[in-house]
Formats: structure tokens, C-alpha cells, sequence
């Protein structure tokens, strides 16, 4: 096993609101091998993004991390100055999920893709310009030189996505954190960025942190995915089999809600019940209220992450539930 | 204000066309897109300003007096008498005829006679406008200066003092422009004897001395409301997407603030600050009465007093004008300022 690029170890994170903070992250605990994916899924508000911020050091102001969180060996929360600028610049880039506000609308694609050329390369702005002509060439946009001159509001999401992408490229990060890249794109153009991440990701041999909504995308692209719920790691999974063989409940009901491409007509409704942030889970299994399968046990006692199968589960159930959580309910034991 | 920000995207920015053609096509389409909303803004310009001079003028007519009762000083005058001096002052004509020669005349830099002085309207505006320039201009670098200022550092370091600074300009906002002169007299002028009580002063230095308390009293109000909305301008920037990405690609934090934060807070701070100095223009009548400022608002209230009506039709056509033509630069730089503005609109 190499060491990992990134290491992320019991991360615990509160961010203040109205006063006092609220966990956001609760021991948090995966790691990434260079020039691997690992993908994090999770329905909205379960954490993923934090988990991304906490990495690239963008948390909002206030926010209190515990907990090891390691860049190469290096401890990105003790990172300053120079050295913190350094590794944003050098080390990590994100990838936002919405490029039409993550781009400066008053400023040119040239602008936009040559500053970080010029100010932390040392380039001159001929050299940028040719460069960020290059870049767009290997997203596939032909015409670059056009391009550079136009405003933000001037292209497409997908062009814009793809820009944002060239904008990582010229930097060739060692790690690549892309927060649901193509969640604002049409299904069509979701495809081409993906082709296109894909491509890049495995040509320079980048690491990424893959966060999506989409099991099936995460289980297609990533060699590791980890589900998380609550601001929990609920499952890790290695391998593509992740919707085929969930460990953990949540799991399963995510597979089972996506929407079915060979049954397109009879779409599962998401979830039922609501997902549960963070700050106000219950005692004992933070999926317990909206689980199928959940026992008195689940509410009473805290489940760990243990291994099982291709990776580990965070249910008292899950040995004994395994290989039968896609059919719904199999249990006579009602909930208690 | 146009503050449309539509960000629809054009034509050419539709999903993968890498074979778009011809780049100078779609430069020349957006140079043009742009001069036609210039030509426009100055079209629309000449529109606002023919109705306010008809407005301006017409409203003379509804105003109770008529300017023959103040000529003739309220005498009895011979009817012969009474003719001579309508036909002196084109009053014998028909309405739409005086407008038009009242018009062309003005076109032509002719504002006519004034009733009061018998001298022309245009000299003796000459000799009182620099008075009202010079105030105008001292307060709207107040404005700009200060006002930009106080909200940028609020903006960029909140803390104590960010919030003891906005805490004021909150107080400060709604003292009206008469009540700040009333209390800087009292205090810089009277009690402190720093300052001149009123006058306008001669040479150039001493009617900078002059001008400093009404400049203060005048901008006062619109330096705290310009530095509010600096700084939350500023704020808003700060946590804008684009400037977390910014961050996020290791830019020195200057940089980023410079390039991304005050130039992004910049299109509602101009904005606004152009707004509150053309306003200026009637706070400046007030101020110039306190202060006793020999300017054109002074100049004006005397003119309504007596009834001097080609001196009222002037200032007013000249307030008019100067409030129209600021706004249309601000429109224009704002359309400058932010790219989505221009290109986005239609030729309407
Ligand atoms: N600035 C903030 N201050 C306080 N709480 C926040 C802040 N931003 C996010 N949160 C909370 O942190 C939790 C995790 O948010 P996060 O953005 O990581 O979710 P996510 O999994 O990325 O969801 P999504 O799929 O919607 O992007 C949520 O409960 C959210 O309400
Ligand atoms: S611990 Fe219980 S409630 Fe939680 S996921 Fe497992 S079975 Fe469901
Ligand atoms: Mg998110």
C-alpha cells in the first residue's frame, strides 16, 4: 500500500450559528492514494462539501476543526501564509459546482485563466495567453483565442465547466477536489465533463475527491467511494459494486431511490422521511428514524465503522442484513 | 437605473461550437451592441431634456403673479405702456411661440433678460455658478473620498472600530443637510471660530476656507450613506463564490482583494456614489441659503421671490440638465463596469 496523498483522520467540525457551534462533521476518517479517486455521496446537507472545504482550508470563518487532516505527510490545518498560499496554488484545486458563480462574471475567461499563470507563475501575459489557449484546446475548446476575450455570461455552463477544468489543469495539482462538476449542467453536457475529467485526471495522474449526488457516477468513476449521512461516514466502499451490494442501509435506499434507467416510468420516490443534519442527531444510529431495518438496539448504542466485505459499514446490522438490504424490509422484527 | 443584470448568455456561447468562425464578427457585433446603447442613453438624454423644458417652462404659466404685475411694480401703466413692455419680453405672443424663442434662444446660449436686473440671465449666472460648482465638487470628493473609503476598510476588517464607524453613519444618514449646517456653525464657526460663519470669500484660498463647513454640512448625510453601502457591497463580494475561488487558487490575498472584491463592489459603489452627488444638486439650495453662499440655489430662491422668470427658467433648466447628463455617465460607466449590462440589452 503507498502512503497516502491525503489523510483524513476523526475530523470533527462546528461552525458557528447564531452564536454557537453546531457539528457539522463527525469523525470523519478516509484517505486517498496518489493518482486515485475516491468518491463521497450523500443526500444534500450530509457534510460532503464541508469535508472538501476542510481540505482546500475554505471553511467559513469561526468553524472549528479537530482532528487530523494531512496533506503528504503535512498538516493542512497548521498550514500559514506563504505555506497555505503555496499548497493552495500548487497542491490542491477545486472544482465548483456551479462555474457561473464561481468565475468573477466582470472579468474575461482570459483574465480568469491567466491570473494564476501570471501571479504564481511568473509568466508574462503573452505567455499566459498562449498557454490558457492550449488549456482550452486539451478541454476541447478549439477556438481559445476567441474565447479568452469573451465574459463568462457569453458562454455556456458546460464551456464555463470546462474553462474551470482548464483553470485546474494549468496549475496540475496533485490532488483535484471536484464538488459536484456537473450537477449544474444539462444531461448531455454532464457527460462530455466527465469524459473530459476523466481523460486528464488519468493522463497527468491527479488524485480527486469526487463528490456527487449520483451513486451510480460515483461507483463508474471512483475506486473508493464513502457515503455519508449526517455528517458520518455511514459506508466505504471499494470497488464499482456499490449499488449492486451496499453495506449499509442508507446505501441501499439511495440505490433504490435513484432513478432506474430500465424502468424509467416507475421512478422509487427519494427516501421517505427527512435527512437529519449533523448538530441534532439521535442517540444510538443516526439513520435509525428513516431505516427499513432498524431494531431497538439501533437507537440505543452508537454503531461503529467495521469492516465488512469490500469495506467497512457503520451498522449493528450489517453482516446479518448483508446481500439482502435491496429488497426492502425483510425482517419480521418491527420497529421497536 | 438600468440594473437589469441578466446574465443570458448570447448566441455564440451556446454548448460545444468550436467552429464558430470569424472572431472579428463577434467583436465587431459587441462594439456595435455597446455604441448602440450609448447612442441610446443619449437619445433617451435629449428626450428627458426637451420634456423637462417644457415642464420648466410651462409650469411659469400655472405659478399664480403674472410677470407684467411685477414689471409694471404694480402701478397703473398706460395700455400702450403695458403693450411695450409685453412686447419687450415676447409676452404678446402665444404660448407655443414664447416657448419656442425662449428655446432657440436658450440653444443658442441665450437665456434672455432678467426682469429684475435688466442685465442678461447668462452673465449673471456666469458670476454665481463657480460658487455652486465649487461646492458641489468639494462634497462629491468628500463623498467619494470618505464615503468609499470608511465602507471599504469596514468591509475588508469588520471589528470595533469597522463597527462604531457604521453604527455613526447609521446616526448620521438621517440628518438632513440643513440641521448638519445649523450644528457646524454653531460648533466650528461660532464656538470654535475655525471657520467663517457664512460668505463666500475671495481668492482662492480663503473661498476654500469658506467653502469647507457647507461642503461638510452638505455631504454629511451621503458620506454615511455611501459607506454603508460600501461596505456591505464590500461584504457580499467577500463572500461571493468566485472570490472562495480566487482564495482557492493561492492568490495573494491583495490580489484577490483588489482584482475581485473592490472591483466587483465597485459597480454598486459608483453607482451609488454618482447617484447621492448628483442629488447633490438640490441639497445644495439649502445649503447655499444657510451659508449665505452667493451661488445659483441662492440665487434662485431670490428669483422665485420676485418673480424673475427667465433667471428661474435657467437655473432650473440648468439643475435639470446637470442631474440628467450625471445620470446618464452613470448609467454609461455602470454599463462599462459590468460587461452583462450592455450586451445583454436591447437597442430599446
Ligand atoms: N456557512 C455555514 N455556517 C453554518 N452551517 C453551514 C454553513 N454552510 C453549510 N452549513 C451546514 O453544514 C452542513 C453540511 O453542509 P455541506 O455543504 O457540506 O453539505 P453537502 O453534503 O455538500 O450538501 P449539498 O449536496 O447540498 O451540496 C449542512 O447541514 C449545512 O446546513
Ligand atoms: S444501525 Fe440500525 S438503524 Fe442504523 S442503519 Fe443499521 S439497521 Fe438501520
Ligand atoms: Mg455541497
Amino acid at each position: 500500500m503507498t502512503t497516502p496523498l491525503l489523510q483524513v483522520e476523526a475530523l470533527n467540525i462546528a461552525l458557528p450559528v447564531d452564536g454557537e457551534l453546531r457539528t457539522v462533521l463527525h469523525d470523519v476518517s478516509f484517505s486517498l492514494e496518489p493518482g486515485r479517486t475516491v468518491g463521497l455521496v450523500g443526500e444534500s446537507g450530509s457534510g460532503k462539501s464541508m469535508t472538501a472545504r476542510a481540505v482546500a482550508r475554505l471553511l467559513p470563518p469561526g468553524a472549528r476543526v479537530r482532528g487530523r487532516l494531512e496533506f503528504d505527510g503535512a498538516s493542512i490545518v497548521d498550514l500559514r501564509g506563504e505555506a497555505l498560499r503555496r499548497y493552495r496554488a500548487g497542491d490542491v484545486s477545486m472544482i465548483f459546482q456551479d462555474p457561473r458563480s464561481a468565475i468573477n462574471p466582470v472579468r474575461r475567461i482570459g483574465d480568469f485563466l491567466t491570473e494564476a499563470l501570471r501571479i504564481n507563475g511568473g509568466m508574462s501575459s503573452r505567455a499566459a495567453g498562449a498557454r490558457a489557449v492550449e488549456l482550452l484546446a486539451e478541454v476541447g475548446i478549439a477556438d481559445g483565442a476567441r474565447r479568452l476575450r469573451q465574459y463568462p455570461h457569453e458562454l455556456s455552463g458546460g464551456l464555463l465547466q470546462r474553462v474551470m477544468i482548464a483553470a485546474t489543469l494549468a496549475v496540475r495539482p496533485r490532488l483535484i477536489l471536484a464538488d459536484e462538476p456537473t450537477t449544474a449542467l444539462d444531461v448531455s453536457t454532464q457527460a462530455e465533463v466527465m469524459a473530459i475529467l476523466g481523460r486528464l485526471r488519468a493522463e497527468y495522474g491527479m488524485a480527486m475527491l469526487f463528490i456527487t449526488h449520483d451513486l451510480d457516477l460515483a461507483a463508474a468513476v471512483c475506486d473508493e467511494t464513502i457515503v455519508m449521512y449526517a455528517g458520518s461516514v455511514v459506508e466505504q466502499h471499494r470497488g464499482a459494486s456499490l449499488h449492486e451490494d451496499p453495506l449499509h442501509p442508507y446505501t441501499a435506499a439511495l440505490a433504490q431511490a435513484r432513478p432506474d434507467i430500465d424502468r424509467a416510468t416507475r421512478r422509487l420516490p427519494a427516501i421517505p422521511g427527512y435527512p437529519t443534519t449533523a448538530y441534532e442527531v439521535p442517540p444510538g444510529c443516526a439513520f435509525a428514524p428513516r431505516c427499513p431495518h432498524a431494531v431497538a438496539a439501533c437507537t440505543t448504542q452508537e454503531p461503529q465503522l467495521v469492516p465488512i466485505g469490500d469495506g467497512h459499514s457503520r451498522c449493528i446490522r450489517a453482516e446479518e442484513l448483508r446481500g439482502r438490504m435491496l429488497t426492502g424490509p425483510s425482517t419480521t422484527e418491527g420497529v421497536a | 437605473m438600468t440594473a437589469q443584470a441578466g446574465g443570458a448568455p448570447t448566441a455564440s456561447g451556446a454548448p460545444g461550437t468550436p467552429t464558430t468562425p470569424a472572431a472579428p464578427t463577434r467583436r465587431r457585433g459587441s462594439g456595435l451592441a455597446i455604441a448602440r446603447f450609448a447612442v441610446a442613453r443619449v437619445v433617451g438624454l435629449v428626450a428627458t431634456l426637451f420634456v423637462a423644458s417644457i415642464v420648466i417652462f410651462g409650469a411659469l404659466f400655472l405659478a399664480p403673479g403674472s410677470p407684467i404685475t411685477f414689471l409694471t411694480h404694480g402701478r397703473s401703466m398706460s395700455p400702450e405702456a403695458v403693450k411695450a413692455l409685453e412686447h419687450e419680453y415676447h409676452l404678446d405672443e402665444s404660448v407655443p411661440a414664447q416657448y419656442w424663442h425662449w428655446l432657440t434662444g436658450v440653444l443658442h446660449g441665450d437665456f434672455g433678460t432678467s426682469i429684475l436686473y435688466h442685465d442678461s440671465v447668462g452673465s449673471l449666472i456666469a458670476s454665481r455658478v463657480v460658487n455652486t460648482v465649487a461646492l458641489v465638487l468639494f462634497s462629491a470628493v468628500l463623498i467619494i473620498v470618505l464615503g468609499l473609503s470608511i465602507g471599504i476598510y469596514a468591509g475588508l476588517r469588520p471589528g470595533r472600530l469597522a463597527g462604531t464607524l457604521m453604527g455613526t453613519s447609521t446616526a448620521l444618514m438621517a440628518v438632513p443637510a440643513f440641521v448638519a449646517a445649523v450644528v457646524l456653525t454653531l460648533v466650528f464657526a461660532v464656538d470654535l471660530g475655525w471657520f467663517p460663519v457664512f460668505g463666500s470669500g475671495s481668492g482662492l484660498l480663503d473661498r476654500i476656507h469658506h467653502l469647507v463647513l457647507p461642503s461638510v454640512a452638505l455631504a454629511l448625510a451621503s458620506v454615511a450613506f455611501v459607506g454603508r453601502l460600501t461596505n456591505a457591497a464590500v461584504r457580499e463580494e467577500l463572500a461571493a463564490d468566485h472570490v472562495q475561488t480566487a482564495i482557492s487558487r493561492g492568490l495573494p490575498y491583495r490580489f484577490v482583494v483588489r482584482r475581485h472584491v473592490i472591483r466587483n463592489a465597485a459597480v454598486p459603489m459608483l453607482t451609488v456614489a454618482g447617484l447621492t452627488v448628483a442629488g447633490l444638486i438640490a441639497g445644495s439650495v439649502v445649503v447655499e441659503q444657510v451659508f449665505q453662499l452667493n451661488g445659483l440655489g441662492s440665487f434662485l430662491v431670490t428669483a422665485v421671490q420676485q418673480k424673475d422668470f427667465p433667471v428661474v427658467q435657467a437655473i432650473c433648466l440648468i439643475y435639470v440638465t446637470s442631474f440628467v447628463v450625471l445620470n446618464t455617465l452613470i448609467d454609461l460607466l455602470y454599463s462599462f463596469l459590468d460587461p452583462r449590462i450592455a450586451v445583454g440589452r436591447g437597442p430599446s
